[in-house]
């Protein structure tokens, strides 16, 4: 069996780096969005979702990151992923979700874009 | 659903049928299996993640949506080729209430976005990540056949 999603956050100068480790199904979805909006009631406008030790997700969890998406763009706010493996970077392609957040390969291009 | 079909003529190399509960987390279980196969077949690691999404997505239809009375999953992993491995054939069944599926809705970022629930992606990722998926559904329950195959870019 799979174990489940542990996070890990990282505050720096307005911009919040989540990053996962383990699947991201209903329940892994639900603990990103529960961090997400707290990062959010903190002030941060600018969240980083770094998946480089996520490499299962499914259409459940992605559908409670769609939740994130929504709430930022209410506040305003960005939001971008880094490090996705090429099979979960095509699914966030399929779903359109790459029209609404930035996708980067690696963290440092993903911190440079959310500082802009 | 592809209306092309690339098992014909091919024959059965190998084959593993599973029988797992209708829980959760046995997805995973069946997308290693069959990721076990695309790995003897010699499929790019890539394609292999492709496989194990596909059949996640398969299976957690069938987990959230089938209300099987014997709450049961059936996997059907085939190996199909000539002489050697070409095709990969995953059928995911279940004996529940069935649906019907021309009357799937594709949906779309825009109106989920809107929409209070965000969910109906399986099988728009499942055709997304597969050559050829195919989709009966009856009185008698569910399957859902994915074939990836070997060469295909």
């Amino acid at each position: 069996m799979t174990e489940s999603l542990s996070l890990n956050v990282e505050r720096r100068d307005g911009i919040a780096v989540i990053y996962t480790d383990g699947y991201i199904n209903n329940q892994g979805g639900e603990e990103i969005a529960k961090v997400a909006y707290e990062l959010i009631d903190e002030g941060y406008r600018s969240l980083l979702l770094n998946l480089a030790g996520t490499k299962i997700v499914n259409s459940i969890g992605i559908s409670i990151l769609i939740e994130i998406i929504e709430k930022i763009i209410e506040i305003e706010g960005k939001l971008a992923f880094c490090n996705l493996t090429p099979t979960i970077n095509k699914t966030f392609h399929i779903m359109g979700l790459a029209q609404y957040t930035s996708i980067f390969d690696d963290e440092q291009d993903a911190v440079e874009h959310l500082g802009e | 659903m592809a209306a092309s079909n690339s098992r014909s003529a091919q024959a059965v190399l190998k084959q593993v049928e599973l029988q797992l509960q209708l829980a959760s987390e046995m997805e995973i279980e069946a997308s290693e299996k069959a990721c076990a196969i695309a790995d003897l077949m010699h499929m790019s690691a890539d394609k292999v993640d492709e496989v194990r999404m596909a059949v996640i997505e398969a299976c957690i239809n069938a987990i959230e949506h089938s209300r099987a009375e014997d709450g049961k999953l059936y996997v059907q992993i085939s190996m199909l080729g000539h002489d050697e491995p070409e095709t990969l054939e995953i059928t995911v069944h279940d004996r529940g209430v069935g649906f019907d599926p021309k009357k799937l809705v594709q949906p779309n970022i825009e109106d989920k976005l809107k929409s209070a629930s965000k969910r109906g992606w399986g099988f728009r990722i499942i055709e997304g990540l597969m050559d050829e998926v195919e989709v009966e559904s009856g009185a008698d329950g569910t399957s859902v056949t994915m074939r990836k195959q070997v060469g295909r870019s």
